[in-house]
């Protein structure tokens, strides 16, 4: 099939392109920005007009909860989120039952993800067998199974020997190993920012020192084993300087932050929200500032959607006993939106912040638009409003802080490979 | 997200729940006072029963077990003419695997008016003041470490009528601050009722992390925290404040936070000591002060009967 996206507003966060013109696709690929390939004859065109067109979004946090947790959301309706939020490639956690350790799992949800022809899934593998932090996985063969990381999703290693080695043998075939800072035995317990809030409810406590300290270790490791290390969910002001100054000594560092934590704080959690029960915990509102500044000057690289489905009864007991997590896959695009709005950032370099960013810490090639790339795209109303509630999302989970608010930017048309294959 | 009204007043401003002692205006606190006040002639009374709750049915939802606290509110609530069913749920069906909205839900069908809540997670009356259709009231006896507003009350009801007005006491509260829900609740209590200096004393390893935010003046030592003070609130210390390494020993924090005669005299000569109950004597206090001249500690337990029937009236009237 060959398609033109006609008159779109055109953003391509890699050549820094911003301007109005027409993108033309054949056989999966994007063959032309701007000018028709020769003998290029569209046999379907989609008007872009007053549309957004730009790379297909890169998430670096999923869960897709198969195999194991069905019952909060299967592979199809995640898969199908994740269209309707414009992403087109997404990174997931393998903290699955059983957990992404053994290279036959990795195939298995493979296969089942591209059998349903929709986004592109990057699992990443277990670092340790069962998420247990005491034995290192298969690395290799995982990732000659599909695996493009590795990681721990949100479980402790027992020890910190583990972690070293574990860094240091994904280091020998230069995998990236990609951590969540949280020190177990300071959280311990804990469901919310030891802040003013926790305070006040009463709330077992998370301390900002649980992720210093982790990160700390984390750093030190690194770059005494030379390790590809990525920072998942950066939640602190304390820990952005931490990771401002590892980059600055030049460690191979990158970070990304969840959308939530840009735009919310303990304040949020207001008489007991458990939909802003998260993890890491939503911190002070000087932290969430510090993580809306560190993706600005590009200490943290990446906004990902930690989309954590969660089934509605688990969400329905009193805070600390409630599930933690929220859906995110189609509350991405507009909560970056949001924050460059708010920021008054360029689209451009918002974008590249769900597109460019992400494909370079996956080490894929995606998220940009350049002639030959698979076409995988976004086409979204930037201007349009609209109400985020049960009904309007695809995933199965329907938790999330912003539960009846109006965000703006919608997902037109999302194409993998040159299909639409989703049409909102 | 916030929200923004308050879950305990209804659309006229009346207190729909009792759920924590912050965010409710002086009136209200005041005007639970007031009619505990009322209702003391009634206890002291041969027949000790006014009508005023006739046929109503209150549900005494205890998740975390609790004789004190749960036998004070069945006393208020049959002085009150109430029907009173207590059920321990610790016991029952919430280790049948049924939630707690499931189980609020079937006691709902079953025609409760209030249901008097204890549960060891905070924010448990909050849900349950959420899900609960809205002719029902929920009372908060207890939830985690947030909030028991009777004991503040009761508290504020017994400083009441040993000082007579808020405006120019010195309060300090003694304890483990960080796992109290009665802390909480005093502090909120003590600052809307005007009093214009509370402190806070404990070691940081009990002091949650923001405190100072709460309007309170944080002291680590009995010695300057207790000068010059007008009432004294002693916190129970729990023995697994030693197992989560937060203290050495019983014996250590009795030595520098115990009550004993000798630290009660750095406080004003006509200081006021109260404790919630149940007392660990020679822990947080020493026998001679818990029964000592001092010590209001048994007639907050009768003005705790007072207070609770005047927070249920007052709620089946709105």
């Amino acid at each position: 099939m060959k398609l033109v996206i006609k008159g779109g507003r055109v953003i391509d966060p890699q050549s820094q392109l911003d301007a109005i013109m027409d993108v033309f696709v054949a056989a999966g690929k994007i063959v032309g920005v701007g000018t028709v390939p020769v003998g290029f004859h569209a046999n379907r065109e989609i008007n872009a007009k007053d549309l957004v067109v730009c790379p297909g979004l890169v998430d670096l946090s999923a869960r897709l909860r198969e195999p194991g947790f069905e019952y909060k959301a299967t592979l199809e309706s995640e898969m199908e989120a994740a269209v309707a939020g414009g992403i087109t490639s997404l990174a997931c956690s393998p903290d699955t039952d059983p957990p992404l350790d053994e290279p036959g799992l990795v195939e298995m949800l493979k296969h089942r993800a591209k059998g349903l022809n929709q986004a592109h899934v990057y699992p990443i593998g277990a670092l340790t067998q069962g998420l247990k932090g005491e034995r290192l996985t298969e690395m290799a063969e995982l990732r000659d199974a599909g695996c493009v990381a590795f990681g721990q999703s949100d479980m402790p290693f027992t020890n910190a020997r583990v972690m070293m080695h574990a860094m240091q043998y994904a280091s020998t075939f230069g995998f990236g190993v990609w951590l969540r800072p949280q020190d177990a035995s300071l959280a311990n317990g804990g469901v919310a920012h030891d802040g003013e809030v926790a305070t006040r409810l009463g709330l077992p406590a998370i301390s900002v020192c649980a992720e210093t300290v982790a990160l700390s270790n984390i750093i030190l490791m690194a770059k005494e084993t030379g390790a590809t290390v990525h920072l998942c969910r950066i939640s602190s002001a304390e820990g952005v300087a931490m990771v401002r100054a590892a980059r600055q000594q030049g460690l191979p560092v990158t970070c990304d932050v969840a959308a939530n934590h840009m735009h919310l704080s303990e304040m949020d959690i207001g008489f007991f929200d458990s939909n802003c029960h998260l993890v890491p915990p939503l911190r002070g509102l000087s932290d969430r500032n510090a993580l809306r500044a560190g993706l600005l000057d590009g200490t943290i690289d990446a906004v990902c959607s930690d989309h954590t489905p969660v089934d509605e009864d688990a969400k329905l007991l009193p805070f600390g006993e409630a599930e933690a997590g929220a859906t995110g896959l189609e509350l991405l695009l507009p909560l970056t939106l949001k924050w460059a709005a708010e920021m008054r950032i360029p689209l451009v370099a918002a974008l590249a912040k769900v597109t460019m960013e992400p494909a370079r810490i996956l080490g894929i090639d995606a998220g940009h638009l350049s002639p030959g790339a698979a076409a995988d795209l976004c086409i979204f109303d930037p201007d349009q409003y609209w109400k985020v509630e049960a009904a309007a999302l695809k995933s199965q989970g329907k938790n999330t802080p912003f539960l009846g608010m109006e965000l703006q930017g919608k997902v037109k048309y999302t194409l993998v490979n040159g299909n639409i294959v989703n049409q909102g | 997200m916030t929200m923004s009204n308050n879950p305990q007043l209804n659309r006229n401003g009346e207190l729909q729940h009792l759920l924590t002692t912050e965010g409710l205006p002086a009136s209200i606190l005041l005007n639970i006072l007031d009619t505990a006040e009322s209702f003391i002639g009634v206890t002291e009374r041969d027949v000790k029963k006014v009508p005023l709750l006739r046929g109503k049915s209150i549900f005494n939802l205890f998740f975390e077990p609790s004789t004190r606290t749960r036998t004070t509110f069945e006393i208020a609530a049959k002085r009150l003419s109430a029907d009173v069913v207590n059920l321990n749920i610790a016991a029952s069906s919430q280790s049948k695997g049924e939630t707690l909205l499931d189980t609020v839900n079937n006691l709902s069908a079953m025609h409760a008016d209030m249901f008097v809540v204890r549960h060891s997670q905070s924010g448990a009356a909050h849900l349950i003041a959420r899900h609960v259709q809205p002719e029902i009231h929920v009372i908060n006896a207890g939830d985690g470490r947030h909030a028991h507003p009777t004991q503040a009350l009761l508290d504020m009801f017994t400083i009441r009528h040993y000082k007579l007005d808020f405006h120019k006491l010195r309060v300090a509260i003694v304890g483990d601050i960080l796992h109290s829900r009665v802390a909480r609740s005093q502090i909120h209590a003590l600052t809307t009722l005007g009093v214009p200096e509370v402190r806070v004393i404990a070691p940081k390893t009990l002091l949650p992390a923001k405190v100072g935010r709460l309007g309170v003046h944080v002291y680590h030592q009995m010695e300057q925290g207790l000068k010059d003070v007008d009432v004294l609130l002693m916190l129970r210390l729990q023995n697994e404040r030693m197992l989560s390494a937060r203290l050495p020993s019983a014996e250590e924090y009795f030595k520098y936070y115990g009550l004993t005669q000798e630290k009660l005299a750095l406080a004003k000569h006509d200081a006021i000591v109260l404790h919630p109950g149940p007392m660990n004597r020679g822990v947080e206090i020493d026998s001679a002060v818990a029964d000592g001249k001092q010590s209001v500690i048994l007639p907050q337990v009768t003005f705790g009967i007072a207070v609770r029937m005047a927070v249920m009236s007052i709620l089946a009237g709105n």
